[in-house]
Parts: structure tokens; C-alpha cells; sequence
């Protein structure tokens, strides 16, 4: 049985994905990236086979995809993050036409051919207003944690305009709003909302076609997804809760199992 | 004596200043603005009456300024920090024409006319990059006080190059540089060249017309003041008041308002 990985470094975490030759997935793991790019994708890799209960060496192929792809030393070869989002995201929706991907520090969203390929993208990584980040600093201006954030939501009808421009300017508008008697819960909404209005602009300027996929750490907030949705006026594909951080880093162990074939079959 | 006030509730620092009626400066005081507006307004004119050995009602007129003047409920008008600065400016250097500010959240390019009017102004309003906020992420990033950033970057032997644009990117990458083994004040000096960078592009659009004074508390960070010169290819004006420049505007603003009053006052008499 071949077994392969796929180790995706991401601005603010790594993910690593172990399958086999069936893509059925034996362990996944994620921890925050930091600053040591070579350590944590290696260390990530390791408790996964652990957890699968496989041999430290055990790995027949490794891919490695995101921002920091470069530095991981033990890869067999990497593909670009829109290259593995786009195998992961229609493996799990073989329908799949666009698809937005919103991390720690970037967002992204490419637009695929019939085929699952790449057909073109857009990238938003110079200004936090439009990445997860925003969502964390408001949060913080607040005192919440990133991690607070989706129970605080779901409670919240309504939301408060963030104007969104800039992550650190949207610390004097919370502080208004604070200061008005607003509740926190729809202040965050308000930002959700500032992030969901970039994410679809960004879709319009690729063409962006249904079916959507919606991936990253942050559509893990329900609120988030079900916004696009809205705005978007059509139903979107998201992964489940425990697999939407790992679409990226699933496409780069698939085509890790692509590559073994063609290898074996050469 | 007749003695005038300005308030300027900056985003990050609230700043107020006395003057007598030559447009001497009396006192002033400097605080954090933090999250009470009002309060951090009011504090900083009363620790400046304080230190002035003054009361309040031996300040004939009160201006605000600043992004929080309208919080200067204790005032008697307000103007935008923009004819502030430029006031200030060219009362302490009368040979300004231009003026750059560059406070904690904003930098603003301001060209000012021979008598200290203003002809044109350009402002990051979208952004913070380019802004003191930026040294703060270093700082933090980093956990060297404000005020040391500059010291220790002038040290610098190989400038690193900073490349993110955004504030809140910064401090990652300023932590990423670090585990690379570069150097505190190699980073540092490339962190005062990407600001220098980006506020020279506001001076550039107004045109960088000689003199020009910089201003704000950004100022007295002496990196600062060598990254923007180089940029710039001029020597600047630089006030040991360079902080409180919007604040002596607002007083020097409220010394005239004085003046003119006790003018229109006997005329204002006979017309009823």
C-alpha cells in the first residue's frame, strides 16, 4: 500500500495529511507555524504517522504546498496552494468551479476549469483587512480570543458597518462602538461582514461560477460561509468542521498518490 | 497675562499646551488617549494648567484638535489638526513650506503658504502603513521600547529589506527576520526605510517645497529623521516641541481668536 503526505505551511498554521492509495485519510494534524518553517512541517508529519500508527520513514511521497513550501527539506516535490486547493476542494466537490480559500494572512480564490484545473486567480496578501487576521484583531481589540469568536456569533441578528479599510484602523471604530454600548457579538458581526464583502469582490474580479468551494481556517465560523452564501445567492460547498483547514494540504497528498502512479506506470 | 490653550487628542497620545499672549510656551502635557477621549482631554489641559501653575479660568480660550477634538467638550472651537501642524510649523520655523506629521496612526504631508495657510495636504486615510503604528508593531514585535527604536537602528551595518506593506503583517515578518539570525538594528533600519518609503510618496504629491519641518511624536525618533531625509534629499526643520506642534497651533489659533475678540468687542458695543 502506498502511503503519501501532504504538508501544507501556512502563514499562521501547517497542516500535514496522511493517505493512502485508496485517498482514504489514516491521520491529520495542525499546529501554528512560528518561525521555524523547517522544524514544524517535519513535526507535523511525524504525529501524524504516529497517530496512524505507521513508521517514522513510512511516507512513499511527500508534497508540500503553501507559503512556506520552500523551506520543507524532506519533500519529494511542492505545487503551488491553488494547485492542491483545487485537486482537495473537487475531490470533495467534483463539481466544483471556484473556489475561496481565506487563511491567517491571505485570501484567495481561483477560478477552475471542467477539468479541476487552475483556470485563473486572485490573491489578497498585502493588507490584513481582508484575511483572517482582521477577524482576530477585532476580536482582540475586544478582548476575545480567535477562538471565542464562533460562539459569540451565533448568537448575534444584527451587525454594525466596519468599514474594513484597515485592520488597525477598525481598533478606533470598535472602540466607538464599545463606547456607544454596542455588544461585542455585533461588532464581530459587522467585521464578518467587512471580510464577506472583500471575499465576494475578489470572486467577482476571477468570474467566480457555482459550484463554490469555500475553504480555510476561517470558514470554520458558520456565520462566515452561510454570509457568502447569502450574498452570493446560491447554496456553497464548505467541508466539515474538522476537514476545512486540510483541503489544501488532502489535494497535496492526492497528488502525491498521482505522482507514485505515474511513476509506477513510466 | 492673557494665556490660550490647544488641546490635540491624537489617535495614540493626547498632547495640550499653554502659551501667554506673546505665544510663549507656558506648559504643556502629554498622555495616552487610550479608550476615554473625553477623559484623556481633560486630564491633559489640567496637568497642563497644573504644571503652569494656572487655573482654568486664566485661560482665555480653549482650541481642539486632533481626531478626538470633538471630545474637547470644554473647549471653545476646534481646527483640524492639518491648519494646527502647519501653524505650529511655521510659528517655530518661519521659513516652512512644507510639513510632514507623522503621528501614531497617521502621516499627513501638509504645504503650507509664507503665512502659514494651507495650499494642499495629503494624508494616508486607508492605510496604516507608513504610520508611527508601524514602529509600534516593530516594538512590540521585537520588545524594545518605542523610544529606544531609533537609537538602536542607527546601529545598523546591512539594512535588511522589509517587504510587507501591511502593519499587522509587519510584526510577523519582523519575527520571521529575526529567526533567520538577522540583526535587531539591521531589521529595525529596514523597518524605518519602508515607513520613510511610504511617507515620502505623501510629500512627494504635494510637492516638497523648502523648508520642511517634521513634526509629530514620530519625529523625535532621530532613524526617522535620517531614513526621511535621505529620501527626501533634504535636511528638515526639527522642534523640541516637534510632539506638541498640533497642540501650540490650537493655542496660537486661540491666542488670535482672543486678540480679535477683545478688537471686534467695542464694535460689537455700538452696533446695538
Amino acid at each position: 500500500m502506498s502511503i503519501t503526505a501532504g504538508i501544507d505551511i501556512g502563514s499562521t498554521y501547517t497542516k500535514a495529511i496522511v493517505i493512502d492509495d485508496e485517498l482514504k485519510i489514516l491521520a491529520k494534524e495542525v499546529r501554528a507555524t512560528g518561525f521555524r518553517l523547517k522544524e514544524v512541517g517535519y513535526a507535523a508529519l511525524q504525529a501524524c504517522l504516529e497517530e496512524a500508527g505507521l513508521e517514522s520513514d513510512r511516507t512513499d511521497y511527500v508534497v508540500a504546498t503553501g507559503i512556506g513550501r520552500h523551506q520543507v527539506e524532506f519533500k519529494d516535490i511542492h505545487v503551488t496552494d491553488l494547485t492542491a486547493s483545487a485537486r482537495g476542494a473537487t475531490q470533495l466537490f467534483p463539481a466544483t468551479l471556484s473556489i475561496l480559500d481565506v487563511g491567517g494572512q491571505t485570501m484567495k480564490c481561483s477560478r477552475l476549469t471542467d477539468a479541476g484545473k487552475v483556470h485563473s486567480f486572485r490573491l489578497n496578501d498585502k493588507c490584513a483587512a481582508g484575511t483572517g487576521a482582521f477577524l482576530e484583531k477585532t476580536a482582540r481589540y475586544m478582548g476575545f480570543s480567535m477562538e471565542e469568536i464562533g460562539s459569540m456569533i451565533e448568537s448575534s441578528k444584527e451587525s454594525v458597518p466596519i468599514s474594513g479599510v484597515c485592520a488597525v484602523f477598525a481598533e478606533s471604530e470598535v472602540i466607538n462602538h464599545l463606547s456607544l454600548g454596542t455588544p461585542p457579538s455585533t461588532i464581530m458581526h459587522g467585521a464578518i461582514d467587512s471580510l464577506v464583502g472583500r471575499s465576494t469582490q475578489l470572486m467577482k474580479r476571477v468570474k467566480a461560477e457555482p459550484e463554490y468551494t469555500l475553504i480555510g481556517g476561517i470558514l470554520k465560523l458558520d456565520m462566515m460561509a452561510r454570509t457568502i452564501g447569502q450574498q452570493l445567492n446560491t447554496k456553497v460547498n464548505v467541508p466539515p468542521k474538522d476537514m476545512v483547514q486540510f483541503v489544501s494540504a488532502y489535494g497535496a497528498a492526492i497528488l502525491g498518490q498521482w505522482r507514485l502512479e505515474r511513476l509506477a506506470s513510466a | 497675562m492673557v494665556y490660550a490653550g490647544g488641546v490635540d487628542v491624537g489617535s495614540t497620545q493626547t498632547k495640550a499646551v499653554i502659551v501667554d499672549d506673546q505665544g510663549t510656551i507656558v506648559s504643556r502635557a502629554l498622555i495616552d488617549t487610550g479608550a476615554d477621549v473625553l477623559g484623556a482631554a481633560e486630564s491633559a489641559f489640567a496637568q497642563a494648567l497644573e504644571q503652569g501653575g494656572l487655573d482654568k479660568d486664566d485661560i482665555a480660550y480653549v482650541i481642539g484638535t486632533g481626531y478626538g477634538r470633538y471630545r474637547v467638550t470644554f473647549g471653545d472651537d476646534q481646527i483640524t489638526e492639518i491648519s494646527c501642524h502647519g501653524r505650529g510649523a511655521v510659528h517655530m520655523f518661519p521659513k516652512t513650506r512644507t510639513v510632514i506629521d507623522m503621528g501614531g496612526q497617521d502621516t499627513k504631508a501638509i504645504r503650507v503658504s509664507p503665512s502659514g495657510d494651507i495650499d494642499d495636504f495629503s494624508m494616508n486615510d486607508k492605510c496604516a502603513a507608513g504610520t508611527g503604528r508601524f514602529l509600534g508593531a516593530a516594538s512590540s514585535a521585537l520588545e524594545i521600547p518605542l523610544d529606544n527604536l531609533g537609537t538602536v537602528a542607527l546601529s545598523f551595518t546591512r539594512p535588511v529589506r522589509i517587504s510587507t506593506t501591511c502593519t499587522v503583517f509587519a510584526e510577523s515578518e519582523v519575527l520571521s527576520w529575526l529567526g533567520k539570525g538577522k540583526k535587531v538594528e539591521d531589521i529595525l533600519w529596514g523597518v524605518h526605510q519602508s515607513i520613510a518609503v511610504r511617507s515620502f510618496a505623501l510629500l512627494r504629491r504635494v510637492g516638497v517645497e523648502q523648508e520642511v519641518t517634521f513634526t509629530g511624536g514620530v519625529a523625535r525618533n532621530a532613524a526617522m529623521i535620517k531614513a526621511l531625509e535621505e529620501k527626501a534629499g533634504v535636511q528638515f526643520n526639527i522642534s523640541e516641541e516637534s510632539h506638541f506642534m498640533g497642540a501650540l497651533g490650537a493655542s496660537l489659533f486661540a491666542l488670535e481668536r482672543v486678540a480679535g475678540e477683545q478688537k471686534t468687542q467695542p464694535s460689537a458695543e455700538t452696533d446695538r
